[in-house]
C-alpha cells in the first residue's frame, strides 16, 4: 500500500510538473510575447515593462525563474490587472467557484445515487424507465444549453430567480442546478448498471435467505457494493464541475475563479491563464491521486500492484 | 489362412428420398460477423430510430443547404431582426409585384442573416469537427494500442505511463492554452503562400484538431490494446507466424481486424463527446472564426438577446442535443450489436 501512494503521488508530481512545462513553453509561442496585444507602447516602456516581468532574459534563464517562483507557490503578477499577483487573484475568486462548485458535486451524488438505485430495484417498470429517459437526456444536454433554458424560465419568464450575481441563496439555485445535471444523469447510470450487477451476486440471495429484510439488504448489502462505481468517478466529476465553471459562471456573472479565467483569454492575461492552469491542473491531478488511493482503501478485493 | 469377408447391404446405396433431403438442407444461411450485428441492431428500437434522425441530420446539414437559397453570410439589406416566417417591407413589395421570396423559417440575426441556413451551417460545422476529430482519434489510439499491446514486455511498459501521464493531464485546460497560444504563429502562418487553406479552415479548428490529436486518443489506445492482449493470444495469430507473416502484417491483418466492433463502437461513441468539446470552445469564442457559424457559437451570440429572440437560442440549443443525443443512442445500440462484451 505505501509503494502504491508513493507511486501515485510521484507520478502526479511528474505530472504537475510537466503541465507547468507545458504551460510556460506554449505560452512563449506567442510572438512577442504576454505584451503583443497592448497597443501604442513607447519602446521605453515596453523595455521598462519587458525588464519587470523578466522578459529580457533567455527564456532558459526565464524558465527556471518561474518553476523556482511555481516551487514557492509565487504564480507571478497579473499583466492586466495592474499591481495584483495572480496568487491573490486566485486566492480571492476560487473559493467562489468551489462554493458553487461543491454544492454541485453534492447535489449530483445526492441525486444520481438514489435515482440509479431506484431505477435498478424498479427494473422495467415506469420509475426505472422515466430515469433512464431523465439520464439518457441529461447526458446529452450541453451545460450552456441547461444554464440557458433555465435562465429563460425561470428568470425571464416566471420572475423568481435572479440572473446574474451571488448574494443570496436564490442566486445558487440556477448554477447548482446546471452545473449538476450532467454529473447527476451519469451517476445515475453508473448507479443503475452497478446495482443491477450487485443485485444478480449471490450473496444477495444468501442474504435474502438467511431471513435479511428487503431493505437491510439492499442498503447494507448492495448500495456499499454498488457505490465503488460513483467512487471513481469523483475524479473526472471534479474536473467537470471545474470546466463547466467556465460556462456556468460566464453566463450567471458569477465573479468565480472559471469567468476570471474566460476573461483572462479574452483579455490575453497571460500570467494570469499560465497560473491559473497550472493551478486548476494541481488541483485536478491531487483529486485524482487521493480518489485512487480512497478506492483501493474502501475495496479489498481490488489487489494492489 | 483366414479369410476376411464381409456383405454390403443394398439398402445403403439406394437413392436418398425426398425427406431424408429436407433433412439436410440448410435452412438458414451462414450469418456472418456484419449480418449478425446488423440483425441485431434492426431489432433495437431505440437504435434504429437514432440512425434515422443521424442520417436525416446529415441529409439537413450536408444536402439542404447546397440548394437553399440563401447563404450563411449572406446579409440581406433591410431584413435584420426578422422573426420566424416574417417577411421585411422589400420582400412583401416583391411579393405583391409577383416576384418570389423563399420565407425566413427561423428568421434572420441582427445582420440580416437567414438563420435556418446559418444553425445548418452550424450543425454541419459541429459534424466535421465531431467526424474528423473521431477519425483522428481512431487512427492514433488504435496505432498506439495495437503496438502496445502487440509487443508487450517494457515497449507496454513504457508506452502506457506515456498513456496514464496523459489521461491525468486536464485537457480542456490543454485545449484552451494551445488555442490561445496557437492563435497569432498560425495567422501569421496562414497569410504566407501555400498556407491560406489554414484560413479557410480557420485558426482555432486547427487548434481543436491538434490538440484532438494529442491527447484524446489515450482512451482509445487504452481499449485498443486491451483487446489485442486477448486477441494475440489465439491461434491463428500463433499460425500466422509460423507462416512467416511481419508484425505489420499480423497487427493489420488480424488482430485490428478482429476488434473492429470496438473501433466502430468506440469512435461512434467519440463523436458526441467530440462534438460536446466544439460547442464548448465556441461557446467561450475558441470555436470556429467568423463568419463561419457553429452550434456554440450561435448560441453564446444569441445569449444577449434571450429576451426578445428566445428561438435563436433554442434553435442551435436543440440541434446540438439532438445530434449528441442521437449519436450516443447510435453508439449504445452499436454496442450491443457489435460488442456485447463492452457493455458496462
Amino acid at each position: 500500500m505505501g509503494r502504491y501512494i508513493i507511486k501515485r503521488i510521484g507520478m502526479a508530481v511528474v505530472t504537475i510538473f510537466a503541465v507547468a512545462t507545458i504551460t510556460f513553453f506554449v505560452m512563449n509561442m506567442v510572438p512577442g510575447g504576454p505584451f503583443m496585444a497592448e497597443k501604442a507602447v513607447s519602446p521605453q516602456a515596453q523595455a521598462a515593462l519587458e525588464a519587470k516581468f523578466g522578459l529580457d532574459k533567455p527564456l532558459s534563464e526565464q524558465y527556471i525563474t518561474y518553476m523556482k517562483d511555481l516551487l514557492h507557490g509565487d504564480l507571478g503578477l497579473s499583466v492586466k490587472q495592474r499591481g495584483r499577483t495572480v496568487n491573490q487573484i486566485i486566492a480571492s475568486k476560487f473559493p467562489v467557484s468551489a462554493r458553487v462548485g461543491g454544492m454541485a458535486i453534492l447535489l449530483a451524488v445526492m441525486t444520481g445515487v438514489p435515482l440509479g438505485s431506484i431505477a435498478a430495484y424498479r427494473r422495467g417498470k415506469l420509475a426505472d424507465n422515466i430515469i433512464i429517459v431523465f439520464s439518457t437526456s441529461g447526458i446529452a444536454v450541453p451545460n450552456f444549453v441547461t444554464c440557458t433554458i433555465l435562465m429563460y424560465i425561470f428568470s425571464l419568464k416566471l420572475g423568481l430567480l435572479p440572473t446574474y450575481g451571488l448574494t443570496s441563496w436564490k442566486h445558487y439555485v440556477m448554477p447548482v442546478a446546471a452545473l449538476a445535471l450532467y454529473p447527476s444523469s451519469y451517476i445515475a447510470r453508473l448507479m443503475r448498471s452497478s446495482m443491477l450487477d450487485v443485485m444478480g451476486q449471490d450473496y444477495m440471495r444468501t442474504a435474502r435467505a438467511k431471513g435479511v429484510s428487503q431493505m437491510v439488504s439492499l442498503f447494507k448489502h448492495a448500495l456499499r457494493n454498488a457505490i465503488l462505481p460513483v467512487v471513481t468517478y469523483l475524479g473526472p466529476l471534479l474536473a467537470y464541475t471545474l470546466t463547466g465553471s467556465f460556462i456556468v459562471e460566464k453566463i450567471f456573472t458569477i465573479p468565480g475563479l472559471g469567468s476570471e479565467f474566460v476573461g483572462s483569454i479574452t483579455s490575453r492575461d497571460y500570467p494570469l491563464i499560465m497560473g491559473t492552469t497550472i493551478f486548476l491542473a494541481a488541483l485536478m491531478v491531487t483529486m485524482n491521486v487521493l480518489v485512487d488511493i480512497a478506492y483501493k482503501l474502501i475495496d479489498p478485493r481490488i489487489k494492489l500492484k | 489362412m483366414a479369410k476376411l469377408s464381409f456383405q454390403l447391404n443394398a439398402d445403403d446405396f439406394l437413392p436418398a428420398s425426398a425427406s431424408e433431403k429436407e433433412s439436410l438442407v440448410v435452412m438458414r444461411e451462414s450469418v456472418g460477423f456484419w449480418k449478425d450485428g446488423f440483425r441485431r441492431l434492426k431489432r433495437n428500437k431505440i437504435a434504429m430510430v437514432s440512425l434515422v434522425v443521424v442520417i436525416l441530420v446529415l441529409f439537413i446539414s450536408f444536402v439542404i443547404p447546397q440548394f437553399y437559397p440563401y447563404t450563411y453570410e449572406q446579409q440581406i439589406r433591410g431584413s435584420e431582426n426578422l422573426a420566424p416566417m416574417q417577411y421585411s417591407q422589400t420582400e412583401l413589395t416583391t411579393m405583391e409585384t409577383g416576384g418570389k421570396v423563399f420565407p425566413h423559417i427561423l428568421g434572420t440575426d441582427n445582420l440580416g442573416r437567414d438563420y435556418a441556413i446559418r444553425v445548418m451551417m452550424g450543425s454541419r460545422v459541429s459534424l466535421v469537427v465531431g467526424i474528423i476529430a473521431s477519425v483522428l482519434i481512431l487512427f492514433i489510439g488504435s496505432l498506439y494500442g495495437s503496438i502496445a499491446g502487440y509487443f508487450g514486455g517494457w515497449v507496454d511498459l513504457v508506452m502506457m505511463r506515456i498513456v496514464d501521464m496523459i489521461y491525468t493531464v486536464p485537457d480542456i485546460l490543454i485545449i484552451i492554452l494551445l488555442s490561445v497560444a496557437m492563435d497569432q504563429p498560425l495567422k501569421a502562418l496562414a497569410v504566407k503562400p501555400g498556407f491560406q487553406w489554414i484560413q479557410v479552415v480557420g485558426v482555432n479548428l486547427i487548434s481543436i484538431f491538434v490538440v484532438f490529436a494529442l491527447l484524446y486518443w489515450v482512451g482509445m489506445a487504452r481499449i485498443v490494446r486491451s483487446q489485442i492482449l486477448i486477441l494475440k493470444e489465439q491461434e491463428y495469430v500463433t499460425a500466422a507466424k509460423a507462416l512467416g507473416a511481419s508484425s505489420g502484417r499480423i497487427i493489420r491483418k488480424h488482430l485490428l481486424k478482429n476488434c473492429i466492433g470496438t473501433l466502430i463502437v468506440t469512435t461512434t461513441l467519440q463523436i458526441p463527446s467530440s462534438i460536446f468539446t466544439e460547442s464548448f470552445l465556441s461557446f467561450l469564442g475558441l470555436g470556429v472564426n467568423a463568419p463561419m457559424p457553429s452550434l456554440g457559437s450561435l448560441a453564446s451570440a444569441a445569449l444577449n438577446g434571450m429576451n426578445s429572440y428566445p428561438y435563436r437560442l433554442f434553435a442551435p440549443a436543440l440541434a446540438i442535443s439532438l445530434i449528441i443525443l442521437s449519436f450516443n443512442l447510435l453508439g449504445d445500440g452499436l454496442r450491443d450489436a457489435f460488442d456485447p462484451k463492452l457493455k458496462d
